[in-house]
């Protein structure tokens, strides 16, 4: 250390006072037992150090991003701020930063964390993405919003994709980049040429083969990070509730009524929100149905239309473009939920006309008379319509 | 009177129109005159007496099933939506 930097931390020591980590350990105690928030501590080292471990309930600003950070880590400037750093220099400049800054109760902790973990004092040993996962997510830990906390969040996550399709496919393929570490896919058909105009999981060389098993190899060669299960069967109610019960969120993508009944009820008991999307010719819809928090299927829709109105994609056709767009819109709000990050479209619906290029929105309500989800509502016996009109 | 949405699938019983307009100062009399114009919608969206409870119908953004069904007053600047359940999604 050189004579400025002696007078700089001299000063510092003048006006930062200072802490024994005993002195933090009991404030912090204290703070437990009381359930209080007077004591904010922050940890100024780097990420590296970080990752080595800190004091239970520290907050992270690296002291390169200090003057930019703080004001969003800690909004009441005047809150007793403990800084701490790994000996006990770096934070007393720190505080005086802060100092500057308009906090008027800032102190150091003397030592810094060595000290703490010298003394047998807890600390926590942060969970972190590996080398390859630090690369792979960094667009997404650049954003706030998801950070590294986000992205294991997301590698943590388990989401059912009812359908490895038109919706299925962009869904998955993205869920599985974004690194949501669980996705089971429940199909037991194969793949036809027909589907290859929009169904991007697949590929000419597949036709044959299950779309559940086509659909594991193209996500596990994007992204070894996922796990994929596979379901070679029709979703019904012997295996409905077994299925759903492993996972946080479903993703409907199916291409029938029953089978949207059947999930929207098992959905209900399980307690589990499907994100619901659907396409015709070039328009789609999206919503979210949140069990008992908005509305479900069986509140928008009491009854499905008589075969007639109801054609499905291999009568009445799509365009290739559009469950892309709408598999996304659905990939996105999984993400939402996920992370609980924004406005999820709970309650209200989305629909987009591709030809007209217009998205709109309408309000949904929950019907207090639903027979699923209303008052005296019980999801556990209710027709699917798997007679009246099966596709 | 009032701009009414149609869903695609309704289309073609208007000539392909997406929007068509209708008059009547509620909603029943606004249905009533579209079904007059169109024949072939009624039976799409309205076989019976009652709303059908596979076609949804908004005034604006609102659900009128929350509201005063077919007696829900409709004004001149209001957008009726027609949304049929659509189940496509392979």
């Amino acid at each position: 250390m050189g004579d400025a930097s002696r007078e700089i931390l001299k000063r510092a020591r003048q006006e930062v006072p200072e802490w024994t980590v005993a002195q933090v350990s009991s404030a912090l105690t204290h703070q437990q037992d009381t359930a209080e928030q007077d004591v904010v501590v922050v940890d100024v080292r780097e990420k590296h150090e970080w990752n080595e471990g800190y004091v239970p309930g520290a907050l992270h600003v690296p002291r390169g991003f200090l003057e930019l950070q703080i004001e969003e880590a800690v909004p009441d400037k005047s809150k007793k701020v403990v800084l701490y750093c790994a000996g006990g220099v770096r934070s007393l400049m720190a505080g005086k930063t802060l100092q500057q800054m308009g906090y008027n109760d800032v102190v150091s902790m003397a030592g810094g964390f060595g000290q703490w973990k010298g003394s047998g004092y807890k600390f926590v040993q942060p969970r972190t993405l590996d080398e390859a996962q630090s690369k792979r997510y960094s667009r997404h830990t650049l954003i706030p919003e998801v950070g590294e906390q986000g992205q294991l969040k997301l590698l943590d996550s388990k989401v059912l994709l009812i359908g490895a399709g038109g919706l299925g496919s962009p869904a998955a393929y993205y869920l599985a980049a974004a690194g949501v570490g669980t996705l089971g896919i429940i199909d037991a058909d194969v793949v036809e040429e027909s589907n290859l105009q929009r169904q991007i999981l697949h590929n000419t060389g597949r036709i044959g083969q299950y779309k559940a098993e086509s659909a594991k190899q193209t996500l596990e060669a994007l992204n070894p990070d996922v796990k994929v299960t596979t379901y070679i069967e029709r979703l019904d109610e012997t295996n409905v509730a077994r299925i759903i019960a492993d996972y946080d969120v479903i993703v409907d993508g199916t291409d029938n009524f029953p089978t949207r009944y059947l999930l929207n009820d098992a959905a209900l008991l399980a307690n589990k929100p499907v994100i619901h999307g659907s396409v015709f010719r070039f328009e789609g819809q999206l919503t979210i149905f949140k069990p008992y928090e908005g509305p479900c299927y069986r509140c928008l829709y009491p009854e499905p239309p008589p075969p007639a109105l109801a054609p499905s994609c291999a009568e009445a056709g799509v365009l290739g473009v559009l469950p892309g767009i709408i598999g996304l819109l659905q990939a996105t709000e999984t993400i939402k939920l996920l992370l609980e990050i924004g406005d999820p479209l709970v309650g209200r619906m989305l629909t987009y006309d591709a030809l007209a290029g217009e998205f709109n929105e309408l309000r949904l309500f929950r019907d207090p008379d639903c027979a699923a989800c209303g008052t005296h509502g019980h999801p556990e016996n209710l027709p699917t319509y798997a007679d009246f009109c099966a596709i | 009177m009032a701009n009414v949405r149609l869903a695609p699938i309704l289309r073609s019983s208007v000539g392909g129109a997406k929007q068509v307009i209708a008059e009547g100062t509620t909603l029943n009399e606004v249905l009533t005159h579209l079904y007059e114009q169109y024949p072939a919608l009624k039976e799409q969206i309205q076989p019976s007496e009652e709303l059908s409870k596979f076609v949804n119908v908004y005034i604006n953004d609102q659900d009128v099933r929350f509201l005063k069904k077919l007696e829900t007053p409709v004004g001149s600047s209001d957008t009726i939506t027609l949304l049929p359940a659509m189940a496509g999604g392979r």
